[in-house]
């Protein structure tokens, strides 16, 4: 039996499939929620050394900026895969991820500001996890500010792939130069972090909600996609059959 | 090779010297902006000496950033640009040429000028140094890492504001070594050498990687 590892590669098999994955993302992207915001708020201790209730934000701040993190390297081996094999379906994908992680880098920020009002009495830090969040929102910024600049789709792919690629080499450059702007004495991170340390059921509620805000990237970015897809093979056959059907 | 990388570097040079203006615009950008910060915070001259590297550098890299979007574009404009990805000479060798001229014409003036920074905030002889040097191999960095965005963002509407905001973050690391090892000079004893053999790094990374990916960008482009 021989694979046909490109199947879904091609838009117009791939956007029926993406049409019947998105409900059972969606789905659980409710049920973890729920499950993690009930674990995270009801099972979890109030005070937790010297802070209070507050600490809880963690529940949205974490899984934010994981997802943010590592959204930008899935759209980059998107990117890469799109210039590498040059299949269209490689780059609407990376476009529909843009948007996407540029949330959950804002909603990182936003709430590590929450948080750092409410423990270290300051909105803004300059903290170097802070500052790398801040520039991967530029990273995030540009990207989609070149992709909608370039009228021609075929151009705004590839430039914005390439201008991805640039970012991820530059990524881990920008990252060490803000954590160690003295390079004789290279300071540790303001703050170490472990899950080692942490409490059993905040760390499991935390993890819950990190799977959710995945189910959450699956279904949104899955669903962007399909609009990018109609959009882009409005001209194509299959599309007009469909929507023809679905009038 | 290396004649090609002359030809385009001579050719660039000639047409430049024939239209001296704009080579003087960058270098008075960058003039006004590193005046201008005296007039808005005060002139105190702790202060100012305090500020002085992060802001020579913030001016020297929104001076040469709004030169980039010179780099290709009458090339462009003309179809030079088209010829030159048809000749067989490696673009990326054509690339560095024009990257070279560039640089000489945007980023070594501001090099020269940095002096004249370090007199308008008190900056002592050493620091000036320093100062100097550090943007000596600072800025062909600036110019390398443009490219790739100029060849981006070629013949686009917005195109400068564009290129600023794909090309400003990539800058950080440089303008955090720069203006880390000015402000280090200050303090005695302390080591500078770290901070040069970074930046260095970052140069001979950039010499390397950046004309084939400017190159590629320039494919993408005009394709």
């Amino acid at each position: 039996m021989s694979i046909n590892w490109f199947k879904y590669s091609s838009p117009a098999t791939f956007y029926p499939l993406a049409g019947k994955l998105v409900p059972w993302f969606a789905w659980l992207t409710a049920i973890l929620t729920l499950a993690g915001l009930y674990w995270g708020f009801f099972q979890t201790p109030d005070v937790l050394s010297e802070q209070k209730e507050y600490y809880r934000i963690i529940f949205i701040h974490v899984p934010a900026a994981w997802m943010s993190m590592w959204l930008y390297f899935v759209l980059v081996c998107w990117a890469l895969a799109g210039l590498v094999f040059n299949t269209r379906l490689s780059y609407m994908m990376a476009a529909a991820i843009a948007p996407t992680g540029a949330i959950a880098t804002f909603i990182a920020l936003w709430t590590g500001a929450f948080w750092g009002k409410t423990s270290w009495g300051t909105w803004w830090d300059w903290d170097p996890r802070m500052t790398s969040e801040l520039i991967l929102l530029f990273l995030y910024v540009g990207y989609m500010a070149l992709q909608s600049a370039i009228d021609d789709p075929r151009r705004a792919d590839r430039a914005s792939a390439l201008l991805a690629i640039v970012g991820l080499v530059c990524v881990p450059v920008i990252f060490w130069s803000v954590n160690c702007p003295d390079p004789t004495q290279c300071a540790a991170l303001h703050q170490r972090s472990g899950t080692g340390k942490m409490e059993s059921n905040i760390l499991i509620a935390m993890l819950v909600m990190v799977f959710a805000f995945w189910m959450y990237a699956f279904a949104v970015i899955l669903m962007r996609v399909r609009n990018i897809i109609l959009e882009r093979e409005r001209h194509a056959t299959w599309v007009n059959e469909l929507l023809e059907t679905e009038k | 090779m290396f004649r090609t990388f002359r030809c385009i570097v001579m050719r660039d040079l000639t047409l430049a010297m024939r239209r001296r203006t704009d080579v003087l615009t960058t270098l008075f950008f960058f003039i006004i902006v590193v005046s201008l910060f005296p007039l808005g915070v005060g002139t105190d001259k702790e202060t100012l000496r305090h500020i002085a590297p992060g802001v020579a550098w913030v001016a020297a890299l929104l001076a040469s950033m709004l030169a980039l979007e010179r780099l290709f574009a009458s090339d462009h404009a003309d179809g030079t640009l088209e010829q030159m990805l048809l000749t067989p000479q490696p673009m990326s060798v054509l690339v560095l040429g024009k990257v070279f001229a560039h640089w000489l014409l945007t980023g070594l003036p501001l090099v020269l000028i940095a002096p004249l920074v370090g007199l308008q905030y008190h900056l002592s002889d050493t620091s000036i140094g320093v100062m100097m040097l550090a943007l000596l191999v600072g800025t062909p960095i600036l110019s390398l890492i443009g490219a790739i965005g100029a060849g981006l963002t070629l013949g686009l509407r917005g195109g400068g504001i564009l290129l600023s905001l794909l090309v400003l973050p990539l800058y950080i690391p440089v303008m955090i070594y720069g203006a880390g090892v000015v402000s280090a000079s200050a303090i005695e004893g302390s080591d500078l050498q770290a901070y040069f053999s970074i930046l260095a790094a970052f140069l001979v990374v950039a010499l390397v990687f950046s004309p084939w990916a400017a190159a590629a960008a320039l494919r993408i482009s005009v394709e």
